[in-house]
């Protein structure tokens, strides 16, 4: 059984229908992403998903419970999580702070001290500006903190929207092996990206939306060797 | 001398009341992005619930009444009346607050009638302090406020539930997704704005033992001016925002030419303010989203 499973999910915006009956699914371990282009529906697929916005009809499922209607700070809790596009870190609060946030959900205080050495470790940027005003940090170190900040709630699924946006290139390439490791470590991913190219690479499978309908779906490789995506995501 | 420091004392008591009901508004503004304009009549129904349980002649049993009775009250107008008008146009949701306000207000007169009702809760009586006699209530006010305010400042800088308070107050959104109940934190900062409001009650009843339907009317327009001088959402600024007013307030009514234009002058503070720094002393500047 998938772990994610979206059926026929519509969501309209006023009389403005923006995801037109979609249906995708994410198993266990596995990397999915979707690409598209600007106003397709990626990122109103990830918050209608995660319960930031409402949705008009479809189900979806997660882990085997039915949290169509569940509003987001119980998802969150069941064990799903997003980096929201623009990260969104909490400008004013240090950076522990945001940490601390972002372990708001775990009741159990005892492991805290673990969890945030191991974000220390794996964004060595943040253990030397954990006590420094969030907002002040650059792009980039937002984009950490507010991956670290994520995985903070222990998310048997990560959703990530469009974590490499407007990072120099050398980050996004460090952006997307963070992804990879985070992956290696256990957590599902579900991505949303431009860059269809370093996204594809690294994804199990894939879906592209057009339009608020997914037009194509296939694995990593077989997405990146079609025409089509060549064509309107590649460049080729 | 005399004369400064007991003008001093006062305008500071004042000024703690004022910062009082500012926090209310400054509080749930910063969370629910609303102007609660039926906040100030919260103070008016504290005044009337310690005029009923004085009944009993135990000023703490009134006082606990009153703080529950208005957190009660603060909840149940914020579920009844605000949040099904959460998503709705900003304007929808002020005029919802002044008919509340209206409610309270006529609910009030229906109940106790339009005289005035006196009750003295306490008397503290007065001391001599460097030379000036003070009212002690007054400084009972001042001491009372300083505490509340530390207490609050370290709650929402230390708490996990205070940095929620924060979380929401920055990113509704991106607060959820760290699991945090946004309609939840909504309810206790309406609790909390309510529970000083109450108080702010039994100061004006120590203040002056006179109580009617509106008298929440004008310390709520005086303590929602404190809160935009000091910059409307900002806790600190609230508390500045109320000191200062109360002591221009307290400076001015000593100063014969210009009493009766005490208020005037207080507001004209406001514009000024607005006019050179729209977003108050502590306010932050609201970026736009792109």
């Amino acid at each position: 059984m998938a772990m994610l499973e979206v059926k026929n999910l519509q969501v309209y915006y006023g009389v403005i229908c923006a995801l037109k009956g979609i249906s995708f699914e994410v198993n266990e371990g596995e990397i999915v992403t979707l690409i598209g282009a600007n106003g397709a529906g990626k990122t109103t697929t990830m918050q209608s998903v995660v319960g930031l916005i409402p949705k008009r009809s479809g189900t979806v499922t997660f882990d085997g419970h039915d949290i169509t209607q569940t509003p987001c700070h119980k998802i969150v809790h069941l064990g799903m999580t997003q980096v929201p596009e623009g990260r969104r870190i909490f400008q004013e609060l240090t950076v522990y702070e945001n940490l601390l946030m972002g372990a708001y959900s775990i009741k159990d205080s005892s492991g805290f001290k673990n969890d945030l050495d191991a974000i220390y470790t794996r964004f060595p940027r943040l253990a030397e500006r954990k006590n420094q005003i969030a907002g002040t940090l650059s792009g980039g170190e937002q984009q950490m903190l507010a991956m670290g900040r994520a995985i903070m709630s222990h998310p048997k699924l990560l959703m990530l929207d469009e974590p490499s946006m407007g990072l120099s290139p050398l980050l996004v390439d460090q952006v997307f092996e963070i992804i990879k490791d985070i992956n290696k470590d256990g957590t599902t991913i579900l991505l949303v990206e431009q860059n269809a190219g370093k996204s594809l690479a690294i994804s199990d499978r894939a879906y592209v939306l057009e339009n608020g309908r997914i037009v194509l779906s296939g694995t990593g490789a077989e997405l990146a060797a079609s025409e089509m995506v060549q064509k309107a995501y590649l460049g080729g | 001398m005399e004369l400064i420091l007991s003008t001093l004392i006062n305008g500071l008591s004042l000024g703690g009341i004022y910062a009082m009901i500012a926090l209310g508004y400054t509080m749930v503004y910063g969370i629910a992005k609303m102007l609660n304009f039926a906040h100030g009549d919260i103070i008016m129904v504290g005044g009337y619930v310690i005029y009923v349980f004085m009944a009993f002649h135990n000023p703490l049993l009134a006082i606990l009444m009153a703080v529950v009775f208005c957190v009660l009250l603060g909840i149940t107008i914020e579920k009844v009346a605000y949040k099904p008008l959460r998503g709705a146009s900003p304007l929808a949701v002020l005029i919802t607050a002044i008919g509340v306000s209206y409610l309270l207000q006529s609910l009030a007169q229906i109940i106790f009638g339009s005289a005035n009702k006196m009750v003295t809760v306490y008397d503290f009586g007065s001391v001599k302090f460097l030379g000036v006699t003070v009212q002690v209530s007054a400084l009972v006010t001042l001491a009372v406020t300083v505490v509340v305010m530390t207490a609050l400042t370290l709650f929402v800088k230390y708490t996990r539930l205070g940095r929620a308070m924060i979380a929401v107050s920055e990113d509704k959104g991106a607060a959820q997704l760290m699991g945090i109940n946004v309609d939840g934190i909504i309810t206790i900062t309406f609790a909390i704005g309510s529970a000083l409001a109450a108080l702010a009650g039994l100061f004006y009843l120590l203040k002056a033992p006179s109580i009617s339907s509106t008298l929440g009317a004008m310390p709520g327009i005086k303590a929602f001016t404190a809160a935009v001088i000091g910059g409307i959402g900002s806790i600190p600024g609230a508390m500045l925002g109320g000191i200062l007013l109360g002591v221009v307030e307290s400076i001015s009514y000593k100063i014969t030419a210009i009493a009766p234009y005490t208020d005037a002058i207080e507001f004209s503070i406001l514009i000024i303010i607005l006019l050179v720094r729209p977003t108050g002393f502590l306010g932050k500047k609201r970026r736009e989203k792109v």
